[in-house]
């Protein structure tokens, strides 16, 4: 689809524009789930577990069903479905045994919030407590619980890999080249395990659904979903029922992150309505159970064995990423099978074998969450490198460039690079620069005396395809009005990323529109929207942009026929401006788009034509499945590279550390929108500092969840900004992106944490290999002290790193099933 | 029990149960539905509004406490259809990505307009650091407070580079 026209052609693609849906926004008036009420509207609420793992010997209803103004009680036992968008392995609401602290067991509906919490607490549930497994390392242990004994039985989509009686509900593989030729050409080996917790999205609107069940199995769903269609599916395939029984609605989404993009309370809230005859029931998750109920982001331990050559080649690398799923498989066998082709990096690199598992814990469940996997194996890819570069004595820049992936490499799945592919190389470059890497400025060396703190600088690389079926698709209607305006119906939902926005932009400069006649719909309605396949990945660009620029062709293309026999002329003989078609070579001949928008009518009546209204389908094109022992394949639409330089002031005595500056670099193959990406790349830079500095789950060793706050979970305010940002453009147009665009709505994130490790490690020499960075953990590693983290523990030992007898020993054998 | 106060200049009366924050009172039985909630528990500023001329997290204050007050809401922003300064502002330079946060971060900047025409950075900081953002990054946001209070130089240099 790309479009070979000169910047200076485009008259809105490139150039600012205000977001479409901004004013409803900065006015108050644009309308959330959470706003939303009906008519005889009841209200749930859930009974938590206050265990991570238990048996359920005996729940007590009778009080709350006793209690006035309570119109459904529900427990797991009366609910024969099971759940699953990968792995088919929930219940609705626990059945015989609770996996983890925070999930419900029992479910009210009832005509006020209050009297839904009040019957909640009626609700009496006798326990058996359990062992949990909590460590997912531990998981793996022989001796371990199972957290689903039944995992042999599941129903699961066939890419995955299940290991029946263990604790992994996938594994995904992959070899390329001859690893231990590698390892043995080798002049160093370099081996590490890097770690980084669970965190939770904190969108500020936390998960809201409405259902109504109505007679006959008509079922309407509101909900905050990041993808109206999945939801749909889901549902659909859970409780048995046509697809066009069920409609879901998506209004304005208050933030997604990925933690919206699969089905979450519809289904409970669709039971409870359907018991109360009927009624809509609406669930508001509290901020605490957005921490616990709903899901978070896997933990992972990544542990990475490099072979380096003479020249600084990497020769061999073996990856083994241990994703701690918590309760469900969810997302996580897919963040999984997702780092099982990208966890080497934009690197060319001969020889890979890579063992990426899925383990589940009894704690709450990992999903989607923006970088899908590749926030968290990037702070250990990343870190990586920085170490070889400093135990080969190479300057870790130069240790970079010479192994980025470049036109012809090879990646590790078997895919050719080309000039079109992006340009990591100069992603790196221009964030080096924009930090004055490698020396300390005058100033930068002034203000450490002054202060007496160290400046370091450093960087990360980065990249992401979007972890996606082969045959992703989506579509696109654009609908013309009888005064020439049109409207996009897409389903591509705005969750804030200004999608709306580009897609407008994209479709008034097809058309030659200004943007004003360009209205793309902010509610998704599944029965109104055509299909897309979900609002995540960073593929909305690609797939919705080149939908939407073939629906305007089609909507073109039927104008143009009407034209023709209006003006009496050919179609080729055709052109068009905003106002109307006319004849090339006779510019007076003209018809206007009113009046042909909704079929033309000659002065005595006759008619031809009719409404006008585009089509446009698009599905990627030319991926294939991954082979299941060896990874081989082609799994990447799009790669988008990038870049982030990190300058850092280190007090060395105490640890603690300010970011000074950030500057990110991405190849975004054509800037649809400058400022939509600007905001992207700032949005996602500060909330991968949050997750670099502060952010993560805290357990303690009974698996209780310890800071399901803002109290103690804290994310970053206005007052964690680096005192500068620079936000830089890399446009190698991508041959079948939207005017040459690609997606960048998830790579702001990824690498900034490990960008700031190495800025931390060039001014203090610390080794940092857990992620968050704790001022502690600097002191600590300033120190020379054995890096500890208390993420499961009260005591500060154990973790989420692995068992120390097997931590320094190669990854082969590591204590696996 | 009975409440009365103005919102945005409108008079309002209502009987309220006695545990109601004053947020749920104006969503709920108002419809001022601009208020958001994104904790209940006075930590992230989605809630903001103005009670009797100062800003205040909503869901820390009961309605009854509201009796006899002026509430200025985000509704109250735009006049006769048109945005305000500070509202036009967010708009032009994308301090609004998802918008959960927007009403309460528009109102808190009026507030620290009030007592600060013409801040610096770090006073904008601290002005809306009660205010979590999970979108932007802050970023934008700053830099519309600053070509609000007449700073546009200084806001005018967050441009995309190009390499
Ligand atoms: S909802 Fe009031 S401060 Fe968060
Ligand atoms: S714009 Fe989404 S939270 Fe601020």
């Amino acid at each position: 689809m790309l479009e070979h026209m000169e910047p200076s052609e485009l008259k809105l693609v490139g150039r600012k524009a205000l977001r479409v849906e901004g004013v409803g926004k900065v006015t108050g008036e644009a309308v959330y789930v959470s706003d939303m009420a009906l008519p005889g509207m009841l209200h749930a609420q859930v009974k938590k577990s206050p265990h991570a793992r238990a048996r359920i010997i005996r729940i007590d209803t009778s009080k709350a069903e006793a209690l006035y103004g309570v119109r459904a009680v529900i427990v797991g036992k009366e609910l024969n479905y099971k759940l699953g968008l990968y792995v088919v392995d929930k219940d609705i609401l626990a059945k015989d045994e609770v996996r983890h602290y925070g999930e419900a067991v029992a479910g009210v509906a009832a005509d006020t919030i209050e009297i839904a919490k009040a019957a909640v607490d009626l609700i009496e549930v006798e326990y058996e407590v359990l062992p949990a497994v909590l460590n997912h390392m531990d998981a793996l242990k022989a001796d371990a619980p199972l957290v689903h004994p039944n995992l042999g039985k599941y129903d699961y989509v066939p890419v995955f890999s299940p290991q029946a009686g263990t604790n992994i509900p996938n594994l995904s593989k992959l070899r390329k080249g001859d690893v231990e030729k590698g390892f043995a050409e080798s002049e160093w080996i370099v081996e590490r395990e890097y770690t980084n917790p669970s965190v939770q999205h904190v969108p500020m609107e936390t998960h809201v659904a409405i259902v109504e069940w109505k007679t006959g199995d008509e079922v309407n769903i509101w909900s905050s979903a990041q993808s109206p269609f999945t939801v749909r599916n889901l549902f659909c395939y859970t409780f048995k029922l046509p697809l066009n029984k069920v409609r879901v609605v998506v209004p304005n989404v208050g933030g997604g992150f990925g933690g919206k993009a699969g089905i979450h309370l519809e289904p409970l809230l669709a039971c409870l309505s359907r018991k109360a005859g009927g009624k809509p029931v609406k669930m508001r998750a509290t901020r605490e159970e957005e921490f616990c109920l709903l899901p978070c982001r896997s933990a992972l331990t990544y542990r990475i064995k490099t072979g380096v050559g003479a020249a600084g080649k990497i020769l061999a690398q073996s990856l083994t990423l241990y994703w701690d799923a918590g309760a469900y498989a969810d997302y996580a066998v897919n963040v999984t099978r997702a780092s099982s082709y990208s966890a080497a990096g934009p690197y060319d690199v001969p020889n890979v074998k890579l063992d990426a598992y899925t383990i589940y814990t009894n704690k709450p469940y990992g999903t989607a969450y923006r970088g899908f996997g590749h926030v968290e194996f990037f702070w250990g890819l990343e870190r990586h490198m920085e170490l070889i570069a400093q135990v080969i004595g190479m300057d870790p820049l130069e240790f970079r460039m010479l192994n980025l992936l470049k036109p012809g490499s090879i990646t590790i799945t078997g895919e050719r690079i080309s000039d079109h592919s992006g340009d990591p190389a100069k992603c790196l470059e221009a964030a080096a620069k924009a930090i004055n890497y490698g020396k300390l400025t005058p100033q930068e060396k002034a203000r450490e005396e002054r202060t007496g703190r160290k400046i370091g600088k450093g960087l990360a690389t980065l990249h992401k395809a979007p972890a996606m079926p082969s045959f992703t698709a989506t579509a696109a209607v654009v609908k013309m009005n009888t005064d020439g305006t049109v409207i996009v119906n897409i389903a591509l939902t705005e969750i804030g990323q200004g999608s709306a926005t580009a897609m407008a932009q994209i479709a008034a400069e097809r058309l030659r529109f200004p943007l004003d006649r360009v209205k793309v719909t902010i509610e998704k309605d599944t029965d109104k929207e055509p299909y897309d396949w979900q609002t995540v990945a960073s593929k909305g660009i690609i797939l919705s942009g080149n939908a939407t620029i073939m629906a305007c062709d089609d909507l073109l293309k039927q104008a143009y026929e009407t034209a023709a026999q209006v003006l009496r002329a050919q179609a080729v003989d055709l052109d068009h401006d905003a106002q109307g078609i006319f004849v090339k070579h006779r510019r007076d001949r003209v018809i206007s788009f009113p009046q042909l928008s909704v079929g033309y009518a000659f002065p005595d009546g006759n008619a031809i034509g009719g409404p006008l209204i585009g089509v446009g389908r698009y599905i990627a094109q030319g991926l294939s499945n991954l082979d299941k022992e060896t990874g081989q394949g082609l799994p990447a639409l799009d790669w988008t590279f990038g870049a982030h330089g990190v300058i850092a002031e280190v007090d060395c005595e105490t640890g603690e550390y300010k970011v000074l500056k950030v500057a990110s670099a991405f190849d975004v193959g054509k800037v649809i929108n400058p400022d939509i990406v600007r905001g992207q790349a700032i949005g996602g830079m500060i909330q991968g500092l949050g997750t670099a500095i502060c952010e993560g789950y805290i357990y303690d060793e009974k698996g209780h969840l310890l800071n399901p706050s803002f109290t103690d979970n804290k994310i970053p305010t206005a007052q964690d900004l680096p005192e500068e940002i620079e936000t830089i453009a890399v446009e190698t147009a991508q041959l079948d992106g939207p005017f040459g665009a690609r997606g960048v709505g998830e790579h702001p994130m990824i690498s900034v944490a490990p960008a700031l490790g190495n800025a931390i490690q060039k001014a203090t020499g610390a080794e940092l290999l857990h992620m968050p960075i704790r001022f502690e953990d600097v002191w600590r590693a300033v120190n020379a002290k054995e890096p500890i983290d208390n993420w499961i523990t009260k005591t500060p030992t154990g973790s989420c790193r692995s068992d120390p007898a097997t931590r320094h020993s190669s990854p082969d054998s590591a204590a696996l099933p | 029990m009975r409440v009365k106060l103005s919102v945005n200049g409108s008079v309002y009366e209502r009987e309220v149960e006695e545990h109601f924050t004053l947020l749920r009172f104006l969503r709920e039985e108002l419809g001022f539905t601009g208020a958001k909630e994104g904790c209940g528990a006075g930590e992230c500023g989605a809630c903001t509004v103005f009670l009797d001329g100062k800003t205040v997290n909503s869901c820390m204050v009961l309605a009854v406490e509201a009796d006899g007050s002026e509430v200025e809401t985000i509704e109250g922003q735009a006049l006769n259809g048109s945005l305000s300064d500070i509202q036009a502002a967010f708009d032009r330079h994308h301090a609004v990505q998802c918008g959960y946060c927007t009403g309460g971060m528009v109102l808190s900047v009026k507030e620290l307009l009030k007592r600060i025409p013409k801040p610096t950075v770090p006073q904008i900081k601290e002005g809306i650091e009660g205010n979590f953002c999970r979108c932007t990054g802050y970023q934008q946001i700053i830099e519309a407070v600053l070509d609000v209070s007449g700073q546009a130089e200084s806001a005018g240099k967050g441009e995309l580079k190009h390499a």
